[in-house]
């Protein structure tokens, strides 16, 4: 598997592509008139498009528009304000993802928080806080729940093993969220134009090639299932291009080795089991209908929303953008603040600071090219 | 002998005195130990190179070393990239109460092997007991004192065409100690780099009249110690992806979990750069020590005057690379 993916990143593969897409985008641009313009759904997508230099060859040439396909970036700002107020809290254990840490709050991050004596733990399982529970039975331990379809079934597992377990100082805050319905929000506002979607790879492992017909048939927009080597995107914007060309809507799965037409059934069954569609705050959009999944009322005693109670104030406001740039309305070097207030040492907003931020890929990979 | 480490061994007392006598003297000692509280050396120059560097890592074994090891190795490689001969060392420990003093010899045999291993001698010694919760097992200060030798130092003078050198693959000691930790839940044969370079670079020294510096690209990794360099002396530097020599296995841990091998921890590999003339000879020499077996050219000097480092990536665009900015990592040094 390691050797087929080195040789999705083989030059001699990769090169010859760059030229196909184009010339593909240059016969798009004599018919239309206009660059063909894409958006890549998922944080992973943008910052592989920007490492491996994807962005920059293409940028002549097609729009590659980022997102919101980033967790961390799309929570809003009340939510990262509780997150860290939950912080403070005595006697309690807080583990999270990395990209949390240095996301500011209004008044301070998770990171000065752990700085000021709070034990907030950065996990790379997120199991682990299971058994950091049943090691501190005196303490409360919480689970920072961020995160899309990708990230929801390891919650599940989580409460899963904790039931089994019998632990009960153990909880999730849930605020996850769903890719359809922020999909769904994009084209209905019909903000941004788009000639179809570079579909997150990850994601569709779990939902499956079929989940995304909504886009053909209700919104006649195409989208191609991708994954994250040079070769297999620039593939798929590859076949988007064409597809635009062709007057040809379509979902087209370009990662078929590891999507399937249904996606995981088990993960599925899991899901159902444990959760339940709630509304959900988006950072730049506000609240969405159904866009979250949140933990069904028989599995209360894991959910920290019902057993901890924090209050916050109204959020700092700032001249920060990233709530355009989510919804792929402006791009990262557009905002006043990108590159001078705002950069990795000192973010203002999340789209800076996560692994997966549209920011954060525009200063690590691509300042130069502005 | 007792099996913990006890404030009493910090005091001063006898448990001290037999700390010293049975663990450090018993490894380090060569019979002519300090019986005052200096030890006495005498050098052949007056020219010497000294460091310092302390040593917090976590866990302190892993695969490939541990912090004994460790905090000889090091200490060596940056008197080694200073070109000096590393010919002297001390070392100062703080040990949290109730540390298995099994372990402490273990750490100690470790730091006598590399030592014996380096041609360095441990001539002092320091030990601090804090009480438990006060530190994290152990931590260990090591100062370095080396000799310049010969005339044969780097230049630090650079030309366009001069060509950067890698001595072998990057990012294998974090991601070990990563895996080390048990946090990844995953597996890897990776065994740390963490190794002594004196006698390899100073064997690189000797034969190669071209070298303009070297450094060791510890902390950071390969891309922030670059950008130092590329700053410092005012370089627009070019590193080629596709020649950066990277493990798969640490490839497959990067991309599984985020990482960026550029800005992973190396503790046993050097950077040098060259004159273009000289390159080749520098990298025969290199390929002849176990230490240098992957070492290769990654790139070149492209232009003065402005301090920055490029990647060109293997679609041939260019992009700028930075210092590790707030990157969540371990400790893992």
């Amino acid at each position: 598997m390691l050797e087929m993916l080195k040789q999705s990143n083989n030059p001699e593969i990769c090169k010859p592509l760059v030229q196909a897409v184009i010339e593909k985008s240059k016969e798009f641009q004599k018919k239309f008139g206009r660059k063909p313009a894409f958006m890549e759904v998922c944080g992973s997508h943008t910052m592989s498009l920007a490492r491996t230099g994807v962005k920059q060859c293409l940028k002549d040439d097609v729009n590659l528009i980022s997102g919101p396909g980033c967790p961390v970036c799309v929570t809003d700002q009340r939510t990262i304000d509780a997150m860290i107020a939950l912080a403070e809290g005595e006697n309690r254990i807080i583990c999270t993802f990395g990209d949390m840490m240095r996301v500011p709050g209004s008044n301070k991050t998770l990171l000065d928080s752990k700085i000021g004596g709070r034990d907030i733990r950065v996990l790379y399982s997120p199991v682990d806080a299971v058994k950091i529970a049943e090691e501190n039975p005196d303490k409360e331990v919480i689970f920072l729940g961020v995160g899309f379809e990708t990230t929801i079934p390891i919650l599940t597992l989580m409460i899963g093993e904790a039931e089994k377990r019998g632990i009960h100082n153990f909880s999730i805050w849930m605020t996850t969220k769903l890719v359809e319905p922020v999909l769904r929000y994009l084209l209905d506002t019909g903000e941004v134009k788009l000639d179809g979607f570079l579909l997150p790879g990850h994601v569709s492992i779990v939902l499956g090639e079929d989940s995304y017909q909504y886009l053909v048939a209700e919104y006649s927009i195409s989208g191609v299932i991708t994954g994250f080597e040079t070769a297999e995107l620039l593939s798929g914007i590859y076949k988007l291009i064409d597809m635009a060309l062709a007057g040809r809507v379509a979902i087209e799965n370009n990662h078929p080795a590891v999507v399937s037409k249904t996606g995981n059934q088990v993960i599925h069954q899991w899901l159902n089991q444990f959760l339940t569609q709630c509304d959900e705050a988006w950072r730049g959009i506000g609240v969405i209908q159904k866009s979250g999944l949140d933990l069904k009322p028989e599995y209360d005693q894991f959910n920290a929303k019902k057993r901890f109670t924090v209050e916050v104030g109204e959020p700092r406001k700032t001249k920060c953008r990233c709530g355009e740039v989510i919804r792929g309305l402006i791009s990262p070097n557009e905002c006043p603040l990108f590159g001078k207030a705002c950069h990795p040492m000192n973010p203002i907003g999340p789209c800076m600071v996560s692994a997966e931020g549209s920011c954060a890929a525009y200063y690590q990979y691509m300042r130069e090219s502005f | 002998m007792e099996k913990y480490i006890s404030l009493a061994h910090g005091d001063g007392g006898e448990l001290s005195h037999r700390l010293i006598k049975d663990v450090f003297i018993e490894a380090f000692g060569d019979g002519n130990e300090a019986l005052f509280d200096a030890a006495a050396i005498t050098m052949s120059t007056n020219r010497i190179a000294v460091t310092t560097d302390s040593f917090v890592i976590k866990p302190i074994f892993f695969p490939g070393g541990s912090i004994g090891k460790l905090s000889v190795a090091g200490t060596v490689n940056d008197l080694a990239v200073s070109g000096a001969k590393p010919a002297y060392l001390t070392c100062s420990f703080v040990i949290e109460e109730g540390f298995l003093i099994s372990d402490l010899k273990k750490i100690v045999t470790d730091m006598a092997s590399e030592a014996k291993k380096t041609s360095v001698t441990i001539v002092a010694g320091d030990t601090k007991v804090v009480e438990r919760g006060s530190a994290d097992g152990v931590y260990i200060n090591t100062t370095g004192i080396g000799i310049y030798e010969n005339n044969n130092d780097c230049s630090f003078e650079f030309e366009e065409g001069d060509a950067i050198i890698v001595s072998g693959t990057i990012g294998d000691h974090g991601i070990a100690v990563l895996a080390a930790r048990g946090e990844l839940g995953i597996s890897t044969p990776i065994n740390s780099d963490c190794a002594s370079l004196n006698k390899m670079l100073s064997e690189v020294l000797k034969s190669a009249e071209g070298v303009r510096i070297m450094r060791d690209p510890t902390r950071g990794g390969l891309a922030t110690t670059l950008v130092e360099i590329a700053e410092d002396f005012q370089l627009t530097m070019k590193i080629n992806e596709r020649d950066l020599p990277v493990k798969k296995e640490v490839h497959g841990v990067c991309d599984l979990l985020g990482f960026d091998p550029l800005y992973l921890a190396n503790e046993g590999k050097a950077i040098i750069v060259v004159t273009n003339r000289d390159k080749d000879k520098v990298i025969d020499i290199l390929h002849e020590f176990p230490e240098g077996s992957d070492a290769v050219v990654i790139g070149s000097i492209i232009g003065k005057g402005k301090g920055q480092l490029l990647l060109e990536t293997a679609l041939g665009s260019k992009r700028l690379l930075t210092r590790l900015s707030g990157t969540m990592f371990p400790r893992i040094c």
